[in-house]
């Protein structure tokens, strides 16, 4: 085609990257990669290697190594063996690692980009201008933490040996997510990229080699999901950080119950993408570009699930077809291109297979009229309208270029249709009215909340997901606490396992003398804020700690588990009263708790003595009252990332909060764990300590004489070990705290599963619930909220 | 919002000329001419004008840091290369409107700027990128009234338009009937392309129907010329403004909205392009008819004048690449123009001082 020709076409024309520095690196590598452990290039311990391609092309790029469990333990064994010296550095040694990563990272980003692109098939526009300048930015913020890690986190201390296990969809910037924060924090690292791109991971390794890093530090072994399980699997790993589907997350969940390793997940999300009939409908559309079609919709945050108002179907769906058709699907290394490649053939057909499947469900389907690529994995932009909620592909993550379409007639109906889902990682609401987006995004059950932008990312800003997205949350100050713990609390002794203490009659004379309290008072339940027999009709005895017969409590049962997470839900306004409210609220419990002292004491001596009875009420007035004050105090953050728009950082309840109370402190310990858990507007399923459910009776009084409404606190006594299991494993209950022994640590970790709840133990340890260090602050808090980031650009 | 807002792109066009009041949908209007554009394969007329409809324009939204987002990867999700760079800044040429609009202008300044119109780029240029037979000219020359005459004789012969700036540019606020009698005057003189300015006063107190008649006024003296609406898009400020301002001057009839007159603190920047585009593809999608766009003041270089091009396309569509729909004013550019194609010819970097000035 002539110039002249050209003029007249006016196409883009081929713009392509060069890829030849790229290739070059590969070569100079034979095309073969070993492990990266110790500082060195290993050779995998089996010999096995596999291939990976170039998804816009299927050649193969290089071999790299196939890791075994024995891999594996070498690279723990590396990073074990490094960890002392690392954490001997200073905050500040490590801070200039974490910076001369930041700087090597930018002086290499070219090829870093030209490399994920080839690996992964992502447009070289989105590794060049998003994947590798939020790399080194991750880089240069941790750096920062690094220095400040004494001042900030004085008590602190890293979890140690860190396994990471990170996915395919955006390589190298889930690497940093996963290395940066942990590096800073002082642990050491064993990392697995994803089998489907290794590449950037393994040039990675090798910029740790450039800049110094002491060898061992970071590991990285590269392997499919074996690997990853052994990594998961070792004994020798302090804590698990893994990326990806929420099945795979579960499974991690679950093999690691049974040990005290530190977990946080980042799974999927079927996120809602909301357009109000107020919106600039034509930048929602640019914001669905880079939102579904952004990474060709593998994205795990991606608005997967568009939500139009009624009012406004017509137009929006008109000007999306019209967007849609001026996207631009070819070879990646192209300037020009929008969509590139699917990342491999399982996923291209996953993704036809799910379309398929909605189209069943009645959904129509549409994709713009054009030319696609005739070689290499691509999937055309797809809108599927019609949805409705029922089908397959308005509930499960496509994780493809696929947008579902449904709609909404009010902001309620939105936020309803919005948390109709399992996941809960991000949202994006599209309003120009103030008052409507941010009444909505704070509805919105997501851990970030895009109003009037997509997929904005900033290392300050915490990123992870609420429900089955996941646990913890990745960037930010909250993304630290992940990879510390406290102090005292790693140093903390075990728990002896709990037995039941056998019913032995007393033959101290005094104490029989005394006739026994109450024995004929009788403590219910309390449920929804009244007193409520236990469904079972069976009453438990409880023991002094001399072994007599103090009085009986209700048996509850998985039915008063049930009434009592029905009760809760009901309560969950609470969450919304203001914090001042709530604040007196608690303090009018611990004025009244101050009043009754005496004749709470006093039966409290039964169970475990005066001394400790005098003690645990005093602490546990003060320990009202302290929680009292943070009730209004443990606030979000604004944050400034580089762009102009602010991030609000809110602290959100985790919702319902069921409580296994310690043995060792009756009241203290019951008062411990639920102040917290309601005073950040979470309400509770408390399971007393067998040790004294008798203090329910006291409790309630309490509740019921400060104002406390019905339904925020249900308590539910028995057997713990039966109950913690009809909370752990309810679906409804969206945090189990469990403070009892090792066991009982283990057994909340495996039950809840099923839905991924919070998990909040003291992994069967010693804790000291008079110390002040120990028993209160901001450690409990942190569990009993989680972060949502609300971003809001401005400007007019 | 209102219930006209529940429809908010059903515009039903209630006349054309003033008298028919049965509602019609524009695209089922009888016409004798062929189309001017097409949208989405839909063929598009020429401007008519609509009545003012308010709600229409008070319904606009426009969410700054979007566009601004949507800008920022604009460009840098497109880009030419090599001959296709060539060929879209050959392209860049013949949408040009060459400007000269100082204090100091004199008939010799016009005449050599008439001159460079025609022959645009260097004759060894036109043979080295093989396309004599294109015969390359820029879209249209720009000036003040007074030099109007002297441009419609140095251009006679040639494709290039004489396009004159008018109705007391560039504040625009010289007395209604001296604007208007002077738009009859550069018609008569041989203006074939009448760039008019907007009272910016009636925007920002949202007096929509005055507006609508200056321009309605300024589009009927301008009778077969090519009205293109100044929106001084430096001086409204704001995007919303901006695309309020686009509706009204489109429903008053303007061939072209164009962004500013070159004098005002910030002239066409990308972010406006979109919303202006954005506002001539809703029209062009409710009433059938194509409106064109004029980006002015600040475009310089040649990798501007691509990312001008590349929004064209993607907003609007190949039609809007054309000098019958698109414009860029400038006076620099071609300059930076000659030295890339210079460079794409000889694969050397060029100098300015190769080229000659106009």
């Amino acid at each position: 085609m002539s110039i002249a020709e050209k003029f007249v076409a006016m196409e883009y024309g081929p713009a392509p990257e060069d890829s030849k520095d790229a290739l070059a690196w590969l070569d100079h590598h034979q095309r073969r990669f070993g492990h990266f452990m110790h500082g060195a290039w290993v050779k995998p311990s089996a010999g096995a290697y596999f291939d990976t391609a170039d998804p816009s092309t299927g050649e193969k790029l290089a071999s790299v190594a196939q890791g075994s469990a024995a891999d594996i333990d070498a690279a723990v064994k590396a990073a074990r063996a490094a960890l002392p010296k690392w954490q001997a550095l200073t905050p500040h040694v490590r801070a200039r690692y974490l910076y001369a990563l930041a700087r090597q990272v930018q002086k290499h980003s070219r090829r870093l980009a030209v490399l994920e692109t080839m690996d992964n098939g992502k447009p070289i526009r989105e590794s060049r201008d998003l994947d590798i300048p939020l790399v080194a930015r991750h880089f240069y913020y941790h750096a920062g933490w690094a220095q400040l890690l004494l001042q900030e986190f004085p008590d602190y201390t890293a979890c140690g040996v860190v396994g990471q296990i990170i996915p395919w969809n955006f390589p190298l910037l889930m690497l940093a997510w996963k290395i940066a924060p942990a590096l800073a924090t002082g642990n050491t690292v064993v990392l697995k990229p994803a089998e489907f791109t290794p590449l950037t991971a393994l040039a990675f390794a090798e910029i740790c080699h450039e800049i110094g890093l002491p060898a061992g530090v970071v590991n990285i072994v590269t392997g499919d999901g074996s690997t990853g399980e052994a990594l998961v699997k070792h004994p020798d790993v302090d804590k698990i950080a893994f990326t990806g589907s929420t099945e795979v997350g579960r499974a991690i969940r679950s093999s690691t119950a049974q040990s005290h390793k530190r977990l946080s997940l980042e799974l999927g999300g079927k996120s809602p993408f909301i357009v109000f009939e107020d919106a600039d409908l034509d930048s929602a559309v640019e914001g669905l570009v880079d939102g579904i079609w952004l990474n060709q919709g593998q994205v795990c945050c991606a608005g997967s699930r568009l939500l139009m108002q009624e009012s406004i179907v017509e137009p929006l769906i008109a000007k999306i077809r019209a967007r849609m058709s001026t996207l631009r699907v070819g070879p990646p290394l192209d300037k020009a291109i929008d969509i590139g490649a699917i990342v491999a053939r399982v996923q291209l057909d996953r993704i036809q297979r799910l379309v398929n499947q909605g189209v069943a469900d009645g959904a129509t389907c549409w994709q713009p009229p054009m030319e696609m690529p005739s070689r290499g994995l691509y999937f055309p932009p797809t809108l599927l309208s019609n949805v409705h909620p029922t089908s397959i592909v308005a509930q499960q993550e496509i994780f493809g270029p696929v947008l579902a379409a449904m709609t909404f007639r009010t902001p309620s109906e939105a936020v309803e249709l919005a948390n109709n889902t399992v996941y809960g990682l991000a949202a994006c609401v599209w309003s120009e009215s103030i008052n409507v987006a941010l009444d909505v995004s704070a509805q919105l059950k997501a851990g970030v909340v895009w109003v009037n932008c997509t997929n904005l990312f900033d290392a300050s800003c915490g990123f992870g997901g609420y429900r089955e997205s996941g646990y913890g949350r990745e960037g930010g100050k909250e993304g630290l606490l992940e990879y510390l713990e406290p102090a005292w609390f790693k140093n903390a002794t075990a728990l002896p396992a709990a037995k039941p203490a056998p019913p032995e009659a007393s033959n101290d004379e005094t104490e029989s003398a005394t006739p026994a309290l109450d024995i004929d008072r009788t403590v219910k339940l309390y449920i929804g804020g009244k007193q409520a027999r236990p469904d079972s009709g069976y009453s438990m005895e409880v023991r002094s700690n001399r072994g007599q017969l103090i009085g009986e409590v209700g048996l509850g049962n998985r039915k008063d588990i049930r009434n009592a997470v029905e009760a809760a839900h009901k309560a969950s306004g609470w969450a919304r009263t203001a914090a001042h409210n709530r604040a007196q609220i608690l303090y009018y419990m611990a004025e009244n708790l101050s009043q009754r002292r005496r004749e709470i004491e006093h039966r409290l001596a039964a169970a475990v003595g005066e001394p400790q009875a005098t003690a645990e009420v005093s602490a546990s007035i003060e320990r009202i009252f302290s929680y009292a004050a943070w009730t209004d105090k443990f606030e979000g953050a604004v944050h400034n990332p580089p762009f102009r728009s602010i991030a609000i950082a809110m602290n959100e309840p985790m919702g319902t909060v069921g409580i296994i109370c310690p043995r060792e402190a009756p009241l203290l310990g019951f008062l411990s764990l639920l102040m917290p858990a309601i005073a950040a507007g979470n309400t509770a399923i408390v399971v007393p300590s067998e040790t004294y459910p008798l203090i329910t009776g006291d409790l309630y009084q309490l509740f019921d004489t400060s104002d406390l409404p019905g339904g925020v606190v249900n308590i539910v006594t028995g057997y713990a070990s039966q109950l913690l299991k009809t909370l752990a494993e309810h679906d409804d209950v969206d945090a189990i705290w469990c403070f009892a022994d090792e066991g009982s640590a283990f057994a909340a970790k495996s039950f809840s599963t099923g839905n991924l709840k919070q998990v909040f133990t003291n992994e069967g340890r010693v804790i000291d619930w008079f110390d002040v260090k120990q028993g209160e602050g901001r450690w409990f808090l942190q569990h009993a909220t989680q972060v949502k980031n609300i971003w809001v650009p401005y400007g007019e | 919002m209102s219930v006209e807002n529940s429809k908010p792109h059903r515009v039903v066009v209630a006349t054309v000329n003033g008298r028919d009041e049965s509602p019609v949908t524009a695209s089922l209007l009888p016409t004798s001419s062929a189309p001017l554009a097409t949208l989405y394969g839909r063929p598009l007329l020429s401007n008519q004008g609509i009545p003012l409809h308010l709600d229409w324009v008070k319904q606009v939204r426009v969410n700054t840091s979007a566009v601004e987002r949507r800008q920022q990867s604009h460009v840098a999700r497109r880009t030419v290369k090599k001959d296709w760079q060539a060929a879209w800044l050959l392209r860049a040429i013949t949408c040009m409107d060459l400007t000269t609009l100082s204090g100091d202008d004199t008939d010799e300044r016009v005449r050599r700027l008439c001159a460079k119109a025609r022959r645009p780029i260097l004759y060894e240029l036109v043979k080295g990128l093989g396309i004599e037979d294109l015969n390359l000219q820029v879209a249209a020359v720009c000036v003040y009234h007074r030099f109007v005459e002297t441009a419609r004789r140095a251009l006679e012969g040639s494709s290039v338009r004489v396009a004159a700036v008018s109705t007391g540019f560039p504040a625009g606020l010289s007395p209604l009937p001296e604007r208007v009698a002077e738009i009859r005057r550069s018609v008569e003189a041989g203006a074939q392309d009448i760039d008019v300015v907007i009272t910016r006063a009636h925007v920002f107190g949202g007096r929509w129907q005055e507006l609508y008649d200056e321009i309605a006024a300024f589009k009927q003296a301008s009778g077969a010329a090519h009205m293109k609406v100044i929106l001084g898009t430096g001086d409204l400020l704001t995007l919303r403004n901006v695309a309020r301002a686009s509706f009204v001057a489109m429903m008053a009839g303007a061939d072209f909205i164009k962004t500013s007159t070159g004098k005002e603190p910030t002239n066409a920047t990308l972010p406006v392009g979109f919303v202006m585009t954005r506002a001539i593809r809703e029209y062009a999608q409710e009433t059938g008819m194509a409106v064109g766009f004029k980006a002015a003041g600040g475009i310089r270089t040649a990798k501007q004048s691509i990312e001008w091009l590349a929004l064209m396309k993607e907003e609007l569509g190949g039609s809007w690449m054309k000098a019958e729909l698109f414009r860029l004013g400038a006076s620099g550019l071609l300059n930076d123009i000659e030295r890339q194609l210079e460079h794409h010819a000889t694969g050397r970097y060029s100098a300015d001082y190769r080229h000659p000035i106009a």
